[in-house]
């Protein structure tokens, strides 16, 4: 996965958890769940919606990573590489 | 006859707007069966009947605001009245998806159904059809929504009705019934409603089958115009916002005025629920994964059972205990605000099954599709504002309930483990109480509870 298709699914996976999210507002290293209110279930919402989209089994280790739009399209592009 | 009126869905509520009636003149409902939305001020509920019988007549057209104990309808005995039988009956196959049929022995109905005062059994604008056309709609079992209306600006005509009612006696076999409100809930999350399995009554379709499914979040995120805060059947976002602002303002000062409260707190060993969680969270799909959250509120829903003096409510100066543990849940919504509805039967609730329903609960919080025993059910509230990154709450109690119980962030402290300085991962939980109905030793003993039972999350 290339890191712009990476951002793009990271962005569709938070407004599909939170219909209405500004996410297009979002800077790549805004961290969102703060910025968007997101609650642990919310997150966990995410978590379950971009591993679905991805194909990644995403561990509760790997969560701290998924902080920011850029943590998480990294994390993406260097799971599918 | 029995009376259907306006419910108290909490201390906080005068009066509620009928939205839509999810049941017509000569249905069979049974008790518990979700009959009407009802828009209050703080959501839009479906408000469940609690009798059984064959619901007679409706009295209050939807879109109007009645006080609480207004009769809504009335509900004869069950067969007491039925509803004129109606051309697709005959001649079809006994098969269980029949439509608006009550499950009675056929026999000559003694009277017509009553008419209602106004038949528009449907939200205002819903579709554009007059309120004779509707009756007939209802009469042959013909869905107006899936009509396309022929007459002038889409309108559907009577011609469009009988049309639409020959080709299904016609051919095909007859559709589950969809309740409107599970159609109107189907075209917001994009699910075809024939192809839902119904679970109602003759497979009719209710909202929680639509919402079972749908696609869930991963489906594509539904315009922004769809989304946030409760969906407002009758008013304005911003009266809405306001209205909720009021409701809490005077739910919360009778809760200071009136309440004696006591403050007890407890610091919560977290360790081996969190090894447990990470463990079980290690081997489980994500979708089965859990939070602490889920851990907290089954500690503090046994515990409530163990310590049933906190478990119920406080009016008329004396206390009664709850029939059941149905824990109320804080839930902050995206527009502001806060309702707190009920998991019911929390503490029998496995693990998997209590997380499943508190997903389903916060979803449907936030978007106003509670249940009339979810929203005034409870018997106990908690809050956990562990996601807010606090640590204590010191709650303010829900009247009529004698409990509030608080849990902050789970976080790392050091602590000492066996004579020696560790760092563990702590909760601080706290217990807002009525004085009027326990003293401290009962809140301590609660408080208690919760800590032990968190030491084994296996048991939980």
């Amino acid at each position: 996965m290339n890191r712009t298709d990476a951002l793009d699914m990271v962005r569709e996976s938070i407004s599909s958890v939170i219909p209405g999210a500004d996410v297009a507002a979002l800077a790549p290293d805004d961290a969102f769940r703060e910025a968007l209110d997101m609650d642990s279930l919310d997150f966990l919402s995410f978590v379950e919606v971009l591993s679905e989209r991805s194909g990644i089994r995403i561990e509760d280790e790997d969560t701290p990573r998924l902080t920011t739009l850029s943590g998480s399209a990294d994390f993406l592009v260097a799971r599918t590489r | 006859m029995a009376e259907f009126t306006m419910p108290s869905l909490g201390a906080d509520m005068d009066e509620g707007t009928l939205v839509e009636w999810l049941v017509g003149p000569g249905d069979l409902v049974r008790r518990g069966d979700p009959v009407a939305v009802v828009e209050t001020a703080k959501s839009t509920i479906e408000v469940e009947c609690f009798d059984t019988g064959t619901m007679t007549k409706l009295l209050v057209e939807p879109g109007t605001t009645v006080p609480v104990g207004t009769p809504l309808a009335l509900i004869g005995p069950a067969g007491e009245r039925r509803p004129a039988p109606h051309a697709p009956e005959k001649g079809e196959p006994s098969e269980p998806v029949e439509p608006r049929t009550p499950p009675e022995p056929p026999s000559p109905p003694p009277e017509p159904a009553p008419v209602p005062a106004s038949p528009a059994a449907r939200p205002p604008g819903h579709v554009d059809a007059g309120p004779l056309v509707r009756h007939l709609a209802e009469q042959s079992d013909v869905d107006l929504g899936t009509l396309h209306g022929s007459g002038p600006g889409g309108r559907v005509t009577r011609t469009d009705v009988e049309h639409a009612a020959a080709a299904r006696t016609g051919a095909g076999p007859p559709r589950a019934r969809v309740t409107p409100l599970a159609r109107r809930l189907a075209a917001e999350l994009g699910v075809d409603p024939a192809t839902v399995r119904g679970t109602g009554r003759q497979s009719a379709v209710h909202a929680s089958d639509v919402r079972r499914a749908a696609p869930g979040p991963s489906a594509p995120a539904p315009p922004a115009s769809a989304a946030p805060g409760p969906p407002s059947a009758a008013r304005p976002a911003e009266d809405r916002a306001a209205a909720m602002r009021r409701a809490i303002a005077g739910l919360m000062s009778r809760a200071n005025r009136d309440i004696p409260h006591y403050h007890l707190s407890t610091t919560v060993d977290m360790a081996a629920a969190t090894d447990w969680l990470h463990e079980h969270n290690r081997r489980s799909p994500i979708g089965e994964r859990l939070l602490p959250a889920a851990l907290l509120l089954k500690a503090a829903a046994l515990a409530a059972r163990e310590v049933p003096e906190l478990n119920g409510f406080w009016a008329d100066d004396h206390f009664t205990a709850g029939e059941g543990v149905h824990l109320g849940v804080a839930v902050s919504l995206r527009g502001g605000g806060l309702v707190a509805p009920a998991l019911r039967h929390a503490d029998t609730l496995a693990l998997p099954r209590l997380m499943n329903a508190l997903k389903d609960l916060v979803t449907r919080a936030r978007t106003g599709r509670l249940r009339g025993s979810e929203v005034s059910g409870a018997t106990i509230t908690v809050t956990d504002l562990g996601d807010q990154g606090v640590e204590t709450v010191f709650g303010v109690i829900h009247p009529p309930q004698v409990a509030l119980v608080g849990f902050g962030r789970v976080t790392d402290r050091p602590c000492a483990v066996d004579g020696l300085l560790g760092v563990r991962p702590v909760v601080t939980a706290t217990l807002s109480a009525d004085h009027r109905a326990t003293d401290g030793a009962v809140g301590s003993r609660y408080l208690t509870a919760v800590a032990r039972l968190l030491q084994k999350p296996e048991h939980l």
